[in-house]
């Protein structure tokens, strides 16, 4: 046994040793569950008894940064929705809400383009990307989204800046507008079209989750930017954002089964928790944010983190998910078992 | 199979019997793979070293796992073969574990070989029929059986990558940089991969893994070069229990079928084959095993499905997220207010 850490969480790195069981004994009990936090959710789903290879995962977990990727994720999704209000604004004349989300759109898009290549392994050979089209890839299908979405939108940002070029403006400024949508919404299915348990079984609410999500992100920065007198659709596309976004996500919760309960263990839990609670907040205080600046700005500052914090959120439950041999193992054998005595 | 799963077929789910042809290849030779009899494994490694030593795969960690004889713990982007070690208080079929030998003059034995019934001579490789022991406590953490004796088996098996019909390793990699062989493999091409590792989480068995230091992902080629002129690849090579069979994917499945039947019909009833159906969640591996418990139990997943199955379905949820995404702006948009 070496290169085990004990932490708040129990032991962690530590290995079955000598005590190691296979077959019906091997599998991890559920931590950290019933002792002392009294108050916490009860189980969705009763322990199952399964099988392992001395508790080791089945998949191999994704090798991406979380910063990167989660990030990406939150950035993809401000930046798509800004686009929205960038066009809005620009059409029913609120040139300042115009101007700030076209900027934030700028500035998101750019910044997750440096996420998504430093990620990369191979950062050198990020152009790869654009070698071959592939629907069956999410990846493929994003870059390509992001190849036309990203010019569209720092082009809409510069000749806002410039002040010249106003035709081209306004036609970058519709064009992200059409695509932003898609780069807000995509990435769910970037992360859905994998093993990973609990990001493949939301594959049909999470593209709703992150639309959502993207609303109330990309709300929160107008608030905050923008003055109160140009902000009435921010705050009402706040409040539609972190509806769709929260009822979206129980829907999809209630429909995982097993591969919810990621989502309400150790940090992901607290990552999803404070998500919850800032994107309400957020909303609830965005509907009083018209006479108050600093009620603004909060409210602008809470449903930007509180974005955040759901892909985070997400994006670590999925890498928990694929960590337990249990979220692979047992889903698969009550599929195994619907479906008829196996034929020996 | 459900009327749902039949709607649900599409190009990258359901039986292919023409896998290199369905990728563009219109000569292809027929398709090759892997049949791993775990039931003559004797856990010798001689697979995992000669898989390093062909494909030059780096050294990845000394470790000693301390739970059991597997130190090399799993497949990874430097483990392209992995044999696993599973302990079990179980007698295994036809086997008489915890008979003292004491009283045997093994020379005479020896001596006696091919005689006489009770030592049928080389070539006479099964166990006699007849079930397990009687009263053995299978399954149960019991070191004794009610009789003494000490029962345990052990089983061993060489985990390898599938080769999937429907591959999600390859349908997710954004690069093209794996593709399908002409032999109906799934290989990485080294030079135009960058690293974006979707393929690590996209694998439903947890094969292809990436790099640390190389950034790029790496996984069993079932040696591409070797095919290419003739040889077969270096684990089956190397085996010396031909538990690892090389050979054209049809004649192999033939091969399994009667492998299982002998097996059971000796006393192994719980002999059964692991991914040779091509009506399973994957269309059927490239490289397939005959186990002797369930699959999870070395650490392989009993009802694999390729995720881009579902793809199609993801899509249209994503553009209906996007139209909604697009009417919530629109609606935010809808009156003034005053």
């Amino acid at each position: 046994m070496s290169e085990s850490d004990v932490t708040r969480d129990g032991i962690e790195g530590a290995r079955p040793g000598r005590e190691a069981r296979t077959g019906e004994r091997a599998g991890r009990r559920r931590r950290g569950r019933g002792r002392g936090r009294g108050r916490g959710e009860q189980p969705m789903v009763p322990d199952a008894e399964f099988s392992s290879y001395y508790g080791k995962p089945v998949l191999n977990k994704p090798t991406w940064k979380p910063l990167d990727i989660a990030g990406y994720l939150y950035l993809g999704g401000l930046a798509g929705a800004s686009s929205l209000l960038a066009a809005g604004g620009q059409v029913t004349g609120r040139p300042w809400l115009a101007v700030s989300a076209k900027l934030g759109a700028a500035g998101a898009v750019s910044l997750s383009l440096v996420a998504l290549v430093h990620d990369l392994g191979r950062p050198a050979r990020f152009l790869n990307m654009l070698r071959v089209f592939k629907p069956t890839s999410p990846m493929s299908v994003g870059s390509w989204l992001l190849a036309g979405y990203a010019p569209l939108a720092l082009t809409a940002a510069a000749t806002e800046v410039a002040g010249r070029y106003r035709l081209l403006g306004s036609a970058a400024t519709a064009g992200s507008a059409v695509l932003g949508p898609a780069v807000a919404t995509y990435t769910a299915v970037l992360l859905s079209d994998t093993a990973v348990p609990s990001w493949h079984e939301g594959h049909r609410q999470l593209p709703f989750v992150f639309a959502g999500s993207a609303a109330t992100a990309a709300s929160g920065l107008a608030l905050a930017a923008a003055p109160a007198a140009e902000a009435g659709p921010a705050r009402r596309m706040a409040v539609l954002g972190a509806a769709l976004e929260l009822g979206a996500f129980q829907a999809m919760k209630r429909r995982m089964g097993l591969s919810a309960e990621p989502f309400e263990q150790g940090g992901p839990r607290v990552l999803l928790r404070a998500a919850e609670a800032l994107t309400a907040g957020g909303a609830a205080l965005s509907v009083f944010s018209a006479r108050h600046r600093g009620v603004a700005l909060t409210a602008g500052a809470a449903l930007l983190t509180g974005s955040a914090a759901l892909r985070f959120g997400v994006f670590h439950a999925g890498v928990a998910s694929a960590e337990d041999p249990r979220y692979t193992v047992v889903p698969q054998r009550e599929r195994l078992a619907t479906r008829g005595p196996e034929t020996p | 199979m459900s009327s749902d799963d039949t709607d649900r077929r599409n190009q990258w789910y359901g039986p292919q019997p023409d896998v290199a042809g369905a990728a563009g290849y219109p000569d292809a030779p027929p398709r090759v793979g892997f049949f791993t009899d775990t039931s003559v494994c004797i856990g010798c490694k001689a697979c995992e070293v000669a898989c390093k030593e062909w494909n030059a795969i780096p050294e990845d960690g000394l470790e000693l796992t301390g739970m059991s004889y597997d130190n090399t713990q799993g497949l990874g982007a430097d483990t392209w073969r992995h044999v696993a070690f599973v302990e079990q208080r179980k007698p295994f079929g036809g086997q008489e574990p915890g008979v003292a030998h004491d009283d045997v003059d093994v020379f005479a034995a020896a001596a006696r070989l091919g005689t006489d019934a009770a030592s049928p001579g080389p070539g006479a490789t099964a166990p006699p029929p007849g079930g397990a022991p009687a009263g053995a406590p299978a399954g149960q953490i019991s070191p004794l059986s009610p009789d003494g004796r000490t029962e345990l088996r052990w089983l061993m098996s060489s985990d390898v990558c599938k080769h999937c019909t429907h591959a999600a390793c390859l349908d997710v990699c954004p690069t093209g940089a794996l593709f399908r062989t002409e032999f109906g493999t799934v290989v990485v091409q080294e030079d135009v991969c960058n690293g974006c590792g979707y393929c690590v989480p996209a694998c439903p068995y947890g094969v292809i893994d990436q790099r640390k230091d190389d950034g790029r992902v790496w996984k069993c080629t079932l040696c591409y070069d070797r095919l290419g002129t003739g040889m077969e690849p270096a684990c089956a090579k190397a085996c010396p229990t031909d538990s690892i069979q090389f050979g054209p994917l049809d004649e192999l499945r033939e091969r399994a079928g009667a492998r299982v039947a002998q097996l059971r019909a000796a006393g192994v009833p719980d002999a059964r084959l692991y991914g040779d159906s091509p009506d399973d969640g994957v269309g059927g591996a490239g490289a397939f095993f005959l186990l002797l418990d369930d699959p999870e139990v070395y650490g392989l997943p009993p009802d694999p499905v390729v995720t881009t199955r579902d793809l199609p379905g993801m899509w249209r949820q994503a553009a209906l997220a996007a139209v909604s995404l697009a009417v919530l702006a629109a609606g935010s948009f809808a009156r003034r207010p005053r």
